[in-house]
């Protein structure tokens, strides 16, 4: 086995998208991602690569459409205010089936908001990257192994399924150090064909045209709904999650990213004070990991939803649920980051038979029934 | 298996402090533990304190975030000041005496006072009383060994520099013998 080496979670996903066949970078420096365009900044000339800082966001992901669109593997990186900017960009790349990997270090928002970590993009991130009909992958690392396994992992499903893929990070785990394996290399020969790619042919084939725009209704239609039809792919092969002591939970809570390391230390503290309580950690945030909620709802009896946020990917879990079990919700946000002992109590209230949305007031526990 | 450790280290921007955090988790790392390393990063950093959470455990960390230290490094008054009360009860507390100059308000911690800047200059290892701290929290707690540092300190400071690892492997022994 490789060895294991102590990075950044922001450099550990560098180098690991190197190493995915990444070799062109485009982005502009924002707190607490800037770690990871200073990386590819200094290896990007050594292997041939090209890193450019753009002159803003905006330009940034534009960059990145076209470099995708003649068939390398691409990438942007950004924190909150700044993937803003580039939802525009993203829906074109979404309109004109262009794979590219979309980092998000989140920061606390909205607005220019501060610069400790936060989960508030969920929405955006799962919801409404950009305008129009449709979705872009998200994956929701938890470990600085996983800022490294899932951004080989992004490269792969956005060439796959012709989409961009967002990770959906966060301070925390940017700026934090944890022993890392790196993925092994890929050689050239090992990346995907690009057949619909605009990269030059020599009249040896008919011309390849990359756009998203459709002015006849039907041709959008017929665009939008044949892309549909790959979304129903991608939810029934890429959904993932990792279950933690759930088998013979009570108490299911559901975190991702940041907190779900919070969530998991409590379930062990919960544990320890005998209540049966467990973690699902959606690994997916689109595809949503349905299919793993669905199975625990007759073992468990009740469900806590763990974010640093208001609240926001409780909505996906209450879907599932669908009013069969109590979902409370117990959060920070703003970059405050929840402890341990704070989510424990949410959970012996849930344990307890209550079902409660809280209000993070100075920290305290707060709220009444939702 | 060992207890968990959970450590903060904390000081003015420019004393090391981050550094000095590596050297643990990198050691913790050697020694087949789990480790997390954690920076503050906020505008506190720039002519303010820095600090840095470490844990050290054989079980997966949860949150990196270090509010409860079993350890506690200060390498000013502002950091001890600021960090002392959260402190577990029968937990280290090592300060740098040449900078913190305080009498422990709390008969519930081991408390070590090492005039860590004084003796980094007095045996031309000037910049290194971070390492001379890190030295002496391996003496109070034994939370690795001599050689897992050593190799954290190789590892640690960047391939360009490596004519510093001997002088701070020096400072880290001082770090560990002073009483």
């Amino acid at each position: 086995m490789a060895e294991k080496v102590l990075m950044k979670g922001n450099e550990a996903l560098a180098e690991a998208a190197l190493r995915a066949g990444c070799r062109h970078f485009f982005g502009y420096p924002i707190t607490p991602q800037t770690e990871l365009a200073a990386y590819m900044a200094k290896r990007m000339p050594k292997i041939g690569g090209t890193y450019l800082q753009a002159e803003s966001e905006v330009a940034a992901i534009n960059m990145v459409y076209g470099a995708s669109a003649a068939g390398v593997r691409v990438m942007t990186s950004s924190s909150s205010p700044g993937i803003s900017l580039k939802g525009e960009g993203i829906s074109y790349m979404v309109g004109a089936d262009l794979p590219a990997v979309i980092i998000n270090v989140q920061r606390g928002g909205p607005g220019l908001g501060g610069i400790q970590p936060s989960q508030a993009d969920y929405w955006q991130a799962t919801h409404a990257s950009g305008h129009g009909d449709g979705h872009i992958v998200v994956f929701a690392p938890s470990t600085v192994q996983e800022m490294a396994d899932l951004a080989a992992r992004a490269f792969a499903v956005g060439d796959q399924y012709r989409t961009p893929v967002m990770i959906l990070a966060d301070g925390m785990l940017g700026q934090m150090m944890e022993p890392v394996v790196l993925p092994e290399p890929l050689a050239d020969d090992d990346l995907p064909a690009k057949p619909w790619a605009i990269d030059g042919h020599k009249n040896q084939r008919p011309h390849n045209t990359i756009s998203s725009l459709f002015l006849a209704a039907q041709q959008l239609e017929d665009s939008i709904t044949s892309r549909f039809e790959r979304y129903e792919q991608i939810k029934a092969h890429e959904q993932r999650a990792e279950t933690y002591l759930t088998t013979d939970a009570d108490v299911v809570l559901v975190a991702y990213g940041a907190a779900a390391r919070i969530a998991r230390s409590a379930v062990n503290k919960a544990r320890e004070l005998g209540i049966k309580a467990g973690l699902i950690r959606p690994i997916t945030l689109w595809p949503y990991p349905v299919d793993t909620i669905e199975s625990l709802i007759p073992s468990a009896s009740a469900f806590l939803v763990v974010e640093m946020s208001m609240g926001q990917m409780i909505d996906d879990v209450r879907l599932v649920i669908n009013g069969r079990r109590p979902v409370s919700f117990f959060g920070h946000t703003g970059g405050v980051i929840p402890t341990p002992d704070e989510v424990l109590v949410a959970i012996q209230r849930a344990h307890a038979g209550e079902e409660f949305r809280v209000v993070p007031i100075h920290s305290k526990l707060t709220g009444g029934a939702a | 298996m060992d207890k968990p450790l959970n450590i903060m280290l904390a000081g003015f921007g420019g004393q090391g402090i981050l550094f000095a955090g590596k050297i643990v988790a990198y050691a913790g790392l050697i020694d087949g533990r789990e480790i997390s390393w954690l920076p503050s990063y906020g505008p506190e950093m720039r002519g303010g304190t820095a600090n840095c959470s470490v844990c050290l455990s054989d079980e997966p960390i949860g949150s990196p975030l270090v509010t409860e230290p079993d350890a506690l490094i200060a390498m000013n008054l502002p950091s001890y000041e600021k960090f002392i009360d959260t402190v577990r009860p029968g937990g280290v507390v090592i300060v740098d005496a040449t900078m913190v100059n305080v009498t422990p308000t709390r008969s519930d911690l081991r408390f070590f006072a090492v005039p860590a800047t004084q003796l980094a200059e007095e045996n031309e290892l000037k910049g290194l009383a971070n390492v001379i701290l890190v030295g002496k929290l391996q003496g109070a707690t034994a939370f690795s060994n001599r050689q897992s540092l050593e190799t954290a300190i190789d590892k640690s400071v960047s391939a360009k520099r490596q004519d510093l690892a001997e002088a701070n492997k020096r400072a880290l022994v001082l770090g560990e013998m002073t009483v």
